[in-house]
């Protein structure tokens, strides 16, 4: 891969600075590891769920502003399979609860990959090339998809508690982190390093690649790009359900409006990263994890402000975004 | 198995309400190097991606060999084995000039499949594609950018390369590698459809030039009879070979 | 159809007898202008923003912080306004200003985001705003419903404040828009076509594209900070659902797709259908839910709560075969039928 002098590694230092500024404004170094574990853990969450969407913005240059609704369709597949299983998730012991987790995000997955892959087929394609009603009806299928989660599970909000092995904290010193938070920031780098690993040093993604940069060429090379489009899109689908169960239990309930909730977050995420840009979503991911906890903390009313204020300031110093996705 | 490789026939192009080609004849004959030569703005680049189908022929039929190939998408016409280098190389400049290579090898899923000996021949005609293997393509000059495109075409066996000046902005020592390439695989026994600028270049390595002005093609046949009719050079491009 | 439209709004009170039937017409008229508004950015200057919501909150608690703060008087009302017309210039220029800075991709999602966080502040600045549960205040006396200008109705309708109110929306809709097709058919009009259909060649002949289109984006939000009064003063009640509501931005996108982008017209005509489809699209889906009730899945399908998703479904299936929307059409017959008149008379000759 890549020699370390050609990476440009100046944004990689955002993450720990932030971390760091916020030390002195906490004071207490174990509330502040406390929040920096949930800041981070929130992020990898995040993280999972905006990665699909960056590259296939990247790639093909499609805005899915219903990205929102795979998260969504996680998220509620997970409480039907959770609830199914309740001796599982009831046991008190580790593997007993991922024998309920595990289905469930593999369920999830599907699910969100199949939608996903009628979302392009019937919602994305024909709108190829037309942003503005790229945004518009994705928008449109987004609306579409809450209203039958609303059909399926009920307009209310369904809670998603953790399974029991999973709550509960580990004390370091003075600060509690929680079990749950360790996994999810576990889940996530391995979710992060899956995907470098495939975009490295497969051709598939080495493909990818090449096509988030220049796609005419990829074709003019002879392949047939369009399929792995799809393919990226039903791929980022599945992610993204993956961090709506994740999510799910995160918050421990779960309402059909998380969809749209949590798309601006998204958003605010892959502007921060560049887009079509996974490791500088990980970095807005992360960044804006932390953030939240820290102003969570500190200032609670100005939470979602203080990710749009990151958002100006990182859009300030590079209005692409942190790895920005050259020749376009 | 017909003479002409690839065969132009009345092609029309318009881009959104620009009517740029205005029924292009052009034969490619097989094994030989076709150049197309012409001012700016006569139609080269656009005759270019219309064969390639990154635009389409709004009129006219394009044949490779037998196959009728006006309609195809552009990966299906480059999976007819050809090769096509962009006026603007397409080099990827965030991948290392390595992916680059293994991108074109259409056949090799990772580098090891790469076929050793075509790569030394290529390294042996542009030593900085070896030079700079695991460094990301943008960090090449222009010139290097060049090479590097060229070997793309090369680093498997094609039946028709389609190359857009390949020699623009080269330094004089650097063309003459270029001009060593191109002969080698003229040897090779590829056919090759190349737009360019440089008459030394043109004249050097041309069996048969097609020019082209305003959209169509006015003159065709060898190159050596041009070479040869300064009047005729004159009229057709306003300076001698 | 655009006259009926007029007339039918002119008269409402008298043609539609009723509280429901007035209140579609007064929230028509305000829609009328909000998506007028947001057609001049989107339809004529080919900006996505979905900020336009904020500026009509903004309008919309201007009157209701002024009313509640300084009581219901004139003065304290006309501040109000103001002061919201102020905050919405600032605001807008900030954003126009910005947007210059990034692509349109992203500047269609900062203004997302930024428009959320706006109305997480309305709900959580409750001191000020009255939070999740909104202000309910009062408007001046010559507006109020128990005010009545004469003891017999007229018409069958009472000439009471809230009659009084509904013509101040109708004067002021009709105003604004006229405004509006006059800015849209003015040079000014055109240089925002110029400069959507192809920026680089507007600005290579000399326009400066970054004044015209933050003025757009100005005017387009003054426009909605207007409407948000309109809002106030009818429903005598803000609070962050109201105006603020991702919902609303939907509305206003439907109707400027269903309308017909790009002709203003086409928010007025978009405004009336969307807005009696809305109300009374539940009655109709509770009907046929109930008929449906043997299928429980179908009545699921066609209860009057999931009216947002054939809504939906219509915004899609609009977006794809409607891109004109209903003036659009409306229009190209016209002009067929005009060729062909054409050619029939010259047949003739």
């Amino acid at each position: 891969m890549k020699f370390l002098e050609d990476i440009d590694t100046r944004p990689l230092l955002l993450v720990p600075v932030l971390a760091l500024l916020a030390w002195p404004l906490i004071g207490s170094g174990s509330t502040w590891l406390t929040l920096t574990v949930a800041g981070l853990a929130m992020g990898m969450i995040i993280f999972i769920m905006a990665s699909g969407l960056t590259l296939v913005f990247g790639l093909m240059d499609v805005l899915n502003f219903g990205h929102g609704l795979f998260i969504a369709l996680g998220a509620f597949v997970a409480t039907s399979v959770l609830g199914a299983m309740g001796d599982w998730t009831g046991s008190g012991t580790w593997w007993h609860n991922m024998v309920a987790v595990l289905p469930a995000m593999l369920i999830a997955m599907a699910v969100a990959a199949a939608v996903g892959l009628a979302f392009e087929r019937f919602i994305v394609r024909p709108v190829y090339g037309q942003h503005l009603k790229q945004i518009l009806i994705t928008m449109g299928g987004m609306i579409i998809g809450e209203e039958l989660i609303k059909v399926i599970w009920g307009p209310q909000q369904i809670a998603l508690p953790l399974p029991e092995a999973m709550r509960g904290a580990v004390l370091w010193g003075d600060a509690a982190i929680e079990k749950y938070r360790l996994l999810a920031v576990a889940v996530g780098l391995a979710v992060f390093v899956a995907q470098m690993w495939v975009l490295g040093r497969t051709k598939v993604g080495l493909l990818i690649r090449a096509g988030v940069q220049d796609r005419e060429m990829v074709e003019s090379l002879g392949y047939r790009i369009r399929r792995l489009f799809v393919g990226v899109f039903v791929a980022g689908s599945a992610l993204a359900g993956l961090g709506g169960v994740m999510w799910g239990l995160y918050q421990q309930n779960v309402v059909p409006q998380m969809g749209a909730q949590v798309n601006v977050l998204i958003f605010i995420v892959i502007i921060i990263g560049g887009l079509g840009s996974t490791g500088g979503a990980l970095i807005g991911a992360l960044m804006v994890g932390l953030m939240a906890n820290y102003t969570g903390f500190l200032a609670p009313k100005l939470a979602l402000f203080s990710n749009i204020a990151l958002m100006a300031g990182v859009l300030l110093w590079r209005p692409q975004g942190v790895y920005p996705v050259a020749n376009r | 198995m017909s003479t002409n490789l690839l065969t132009l026939e009345g092609v029309h192009t318009h881009i959104g309400a620009y009517h740029i080609l205005h029924g292009v004849d052009l034969v490619v004959p097989r094994g030989e190097l076709t150049m197309l030569l012409g001012r700016n703005g006569a139609g080269k680049t656009t005759t270019l991606r219309t064969i390639m189908g990154l635009w389409s022929a709004s009129q006219g039929r394009i044949s490779l060999g037998a196959e009728d190939i006006t309609a195809l998408n552009t990966p299906a016409i480059a999976q007819k084995n050809i090769a096509y280098v962009p006026e603007n190389m397409g080099i990827f400049s965030d991948l290392t000039v390595k992916e680059n290579m293994l991108l074109a090898a259409r056949s090799a899923k990772n580098a090891a499949q790469m076929d050793e000996a075509r790569l030394q021949w290529i390294f042996k005609l542009f030593p900085a594609v070896e030079k700079f293997w695991n460094h990301p393509a943008g960090k090449l000059s222009g010139g290097q950018k060049q090479m590097l495109a060229v070997s793309r075409a090369m680093v498997e066996p094609r039946d028709l390369l389609i190359i857009d000046e390949p020699s623009k902005g080269l330094a004089p020592a650097i063309i003459q590698n270029m001009i060593d390439a191109f002969q080698q695989l003229k040897a090779s026994g590829v056919t090759i459809l190349l737009v360019e600028q440089n008459i030394h270049f043109a004249q050097q390595l041309g069996d048969t030039v097609a020019v082209m002005d305003n959209g169509r093609v006015v003159h065709a046949g060898r190159m050596q009879a041009l070479a040869e009719d300064k009047a005729l050079q004159q009229s057709l491009l306003g300076l001698a070979l | 159809m655009l006259i009926v439209t007029l007339l039918g709004l002119a008269f409402a009170p008298f043609l539609f007898p009723g509280v429901k039937a007035l209140s579609v017409a007064a929230k028509v008229l305000i829609f009328v202008v909000l998506v007028a508004g947001f057609d001049l950015l989107l339809g004529y200057t080919g900006i996505v923003s979905f900020a336009h919501t904020m500026f009509f909150g903004i309008g919309a608690y201007g009157i209701a912080i002024s009313s509640n703060t300084w009581g219901p008087t004139w003065g304290a009302l006309a501040t109000g306004f103001a002061l919201s017309l102020v905050l919405t210039l600032l605001l807008s220029l900030a954003i126009g200003l910005f947007s210059l800075r990034v692509r349109a991709i992203f500047f269609a999602m900062i203004t997302l985001a930024v428009a959320a966080a706006f109305q997480t502040l309305a709900s959580q600045l409750s001191d000020f705003t009255g939070g999740e549960d909104g202000l309910s205040f009062k408007l001046p006396e010559l507006l109020l419903p128990s005010t009545e200008f004469s003891e017999a109705p007229f018409l069958g309708v009472s000439l009471d404040g809230r009659l009084l109110c509904y013509y101040l929306l109708f004067v002021l809709a009709l105003g604004l828009l006229l405004s509006l097709l006059r800015i849209v058919n003015s040079p000014f009009g055109r240089v925002l076509q110029a400069i959507r259909e192809n920026e680089f060649r507007a600005e290579a002949i000399g326009y400066r594209v970054v004044v015209y289109r933050t003025l757009s984006s100005v005017l387009s939000a003054l426009y909605a900070c207007v409407a948000g009064a309109m809002l106030a003063l009818w429903l005598r009640y803000n609070g962050p659902d109201t105006s603020l509501s991702f919902e609303i931005m939907m509305d206003v996108l439907l109707i400027v797709v269903i309308g017909g982008m790009g002709t203003i017209y086409g928010a007025a005509i978009g405004a009336v259908l969307f807005l009696l489809a809305q109300s009374y699209l539940q009655d109709l889906l509770r009907l046929a839910s109930e008929a449906a009730s043997a299928w429980p899945v179908l009545a699921a399908l066609l209860s009057p709560d999931r009216w947002l998703l054939w809504l939906g479904l219509l915004f899609v299936l609009s977006v794809y075969y409607f891109p004109t929307g209903v003036v659009g059409r409306l229009r190209s017959r016209a002009a067929l039928t005009s060729l062909s008149s054409q050619a029939r008379s010259k047949d003739v000759a």
